[in-house]
């Protein structure tokens, strides 16, 4: 793990998590990211051989309900959140973007 | 008279006796909010037309003698959810967006007729430490407006402490209660994993979140978790163990007690007024008849390398959500349905959950799974397995909050040394267990806190300790006198 991320890994990953970042930022951004990941080496001074990981720490386990649908009867209340609304429906842009660009 | 700088007790009794009404200590909190906000910025909304609706309504039910809570000015952190009144977590992404419910928490508060006066200034998504990283600028030190009130619930903390409520709900992930309490002087909770139902909190890193009370005294915080405690079938991870009432054997006293010192939380790095601080409280509580003693907590040290794999991993995967969609900041410059995420996304987070998205995304991604979030997983048993050995012979462990009191808020910051702020609070969200902040002194006129850590679900003992130390010092007489001596 200890060779520090590179401009591509970052700008790879920022693809992955949709985000972009501009010719400024990624070097920026790689260097912290970087020196940040730095201190994750010292996990390997750790030995976790026969170590059960801890994914969640609550006492609820496997927790049952009945699926049943409820209607919150709130559409119109929900609708007034998103950003561009039309007929009722949330609008987008087109998916496939015809212009070329 | 400001009837804001007493405890809620003492104002119960003016509001039963009617020296004062709901609606005038409602208008008196918000007056003292509205003045303080050019100092502070505690808060992102002042909800003053609902709150004064409410207090109306109140008055007009009566007070019940029965219930501490009755007429109480409050406010929320800016993530937990309130019904028609702006959410933004601290963030663009969320700067226009105004939930059709409240939280579970936020209804339990409500339901104990409390008043809210409004959504209190955080980190963005409670990614910090410092309420600096907020979209709606940063929140000033009460105690001194050039210091952070840490965060990432500052505005929760610095409300309390600058006398505009008597209580804040925030929210802890790796010391955001904590943290703050210590900074501004006031006790903080952060309960054990569990305790306190998740529904209606804009989730950060959902295996570590908690909602927890910030108030003046630790009477007043038991009283404020007595009613958000419980289990909640919309968070299935909140416990269906019973909830005692934290505050019927409060004043019992420490006789007896084991209380446990980690000699890796005194360490380097720790100042030295803090180290005498809370050697002076484990003086204190000898004292008090408790027994304290010398406890090692080896793999605590890798906490923050842990946490920094964990908590961006899990914030990584929750803040995929935010995608311009159907609520929340939308680009304007999207041509297609990808530029609209990327866009969204790009232009409505900041930095700091920029780095943690990115961090969480790299951990988890094809390759370094094993290498990061597996290990970093591994290492949280351990740290878990430690507190573990140490509550089979011990009813507490006693350590600072914080290495240092509050940061200057211009001083120069690189992620990494912000990161290292949390490393006496993250190994308790690690092992899920309650953690409190309260005041064990001062140093150049700043707060210091001490975090007092309990067996998981017994908060009980941890707030009959922490009484017993307030009834025993004035740290927490002490209020600040906000922009100095003008």
């Amino acid at each position: 793990m200890s060779e520090k991320i590179s401009k591509d890994t970052v700008s790879h990953v920022a693809s992955l998590a949709k985000l972009e970042l501009t010719d400024k930022q990624l070097p920026y951004f790689t260097d912290q990211l970087g020196n940040i990941m730095g201190i994750f080496d010292s996990l390997n001074e750790v030995d976790t051989n026969d170590v059960e990981p801890t994914f969640s720490v609550t006492d609820q386990i496997n927790v049952m309900r009945e699926d049943v649908a409820d209607n919150w009867g709130e559409r119109d209340q929900l609708l007034k959140n998103a950003p561009d609304v039309a007929d009722g429906l949330i609008r987008t842009p087109t998916i496939i973007d015809e212009s070329g660009d | 008279m400001n009837f804001l700088n007493k405890d809620i007790t003492s104002i119960h009794q003016s509001l039963v006796n009617g020296d004062i009404t709901a609606e005038q200590l409602t208008k008196q909190a918000i007056e003292n909010a509205k003045n303080n906000e050019k100092d502070i910025n505690a808060f992102i909304t002042i909800d003053e037309e609902n709150a004064i609706k409410r207090a109306q309504e109140i008055d007009k039910r009566g007070i019940n003698p029965d219930n501490l809570l009755s007429g109480i000015p409050v406010a929320m952190k800016d993530n937990l959810l309130t019904k028609d009144v702006l959410t933004s977590a601290g963030s663009k992404m969320l700067s226009n967006f105004k939930p059709i419910i409240s939280g579970t928490a936020v209804n339990k508060m409500l339901d104990a007729d409390t008043i809210s006066i409004g959504k209190t200034n955080m980190d963005e998504f409670a990614m910090g430490s410092s309420t600096e990283t907020s979209y709606y600028g940063r929140t000033h030190n009460p105690w001194n407006l050039d210091k952070v009130p840490g965060g990432s619930s500052g505005g929760s903390a610095a409300s309390v402490a600058s006398g505009d409520v008597l209580a804040a709900l925030g929210s802890d992930t790796g010391g955001s209660i904590r943290q703050p309490a210590a900074f501004n002087g006031i006790v903080g909770m952060k309960p054990t994993y569990g305790r306190v139902s998740r529904w209606g909190l804009i989730a950060f890193a959902s295996s570590f979140d908690q909602i927890g009370p910030l108030t003046k005294n630790v009477y007043d915080n038991a009283l404020v978790l007595n009613h958000i405690a419980g289990h909640d079938e919309h968070d299935l991870t909140s416990s269906d163990k019973e909830v005692p009432d934290f505050t019927s054997e409060i004043d019992s006293g420490v006789k007896g007690m084991k209380i446990g010192l980690p000699k890796e939380y005194l360490g380097e790095g720790v100042s030295d007024d803090v180290r005498e601080a809370i050697k002076s409280a484990a003086d204190k509580y000898r004292e008090m008849g408790a027994d304290v003693e010398e406890v090692s907590l080896p793999h605590s040290k890798y906490g923050v390398a842990a946490y920094y794999i964990i908590a961006p991993s899990e914030a990584s995967s929750n803040l995929q959500r935010f995608d311009g969609i159907r609520y929340g900041y939308r680009s304007e410059n999207a041509k297609n349905l990808d530029q609209l995420y990327v866009k969204s996304r790009s232009e409505g987070f900041g930095d700091e959950v920029k780095r943690r998205i990115m961090l969480g995304t790299y951990s988890l991604s094809a390759g370094f799974f094993d290498a990061y979030f597996k290990k970093a997983a591994e290492v949280r048993t351990l740290i878990n397995k430690d507190f573990q050995k140490v509550f089979q012979n011990y009813d507490l462990i006693l350590t600072p909050t914080t290495p240092t009191p509050a940061f200057g808020l211009d001083e120069e910051k690189d992620p990494l040394t912000m990161y290292m702020n949390d490393i006496l609070t993250i190994p308790v969200n690690m092992a899920g267990l309650p953690g409190m902040s309260l005041p064990a002194g001062f140093s150049n006129g700043l707060p210091i806190g001490m975090q007092l850590i309990g067996k998981p679900f017994d908060e009980t003992t941890m707030y009959k300790a922490a009484y017993a130390f307030e009834q025993n010092t004035d740290f927490h007489k002490q209020t600040p006198k906000i922009g100095g001596d003008k």
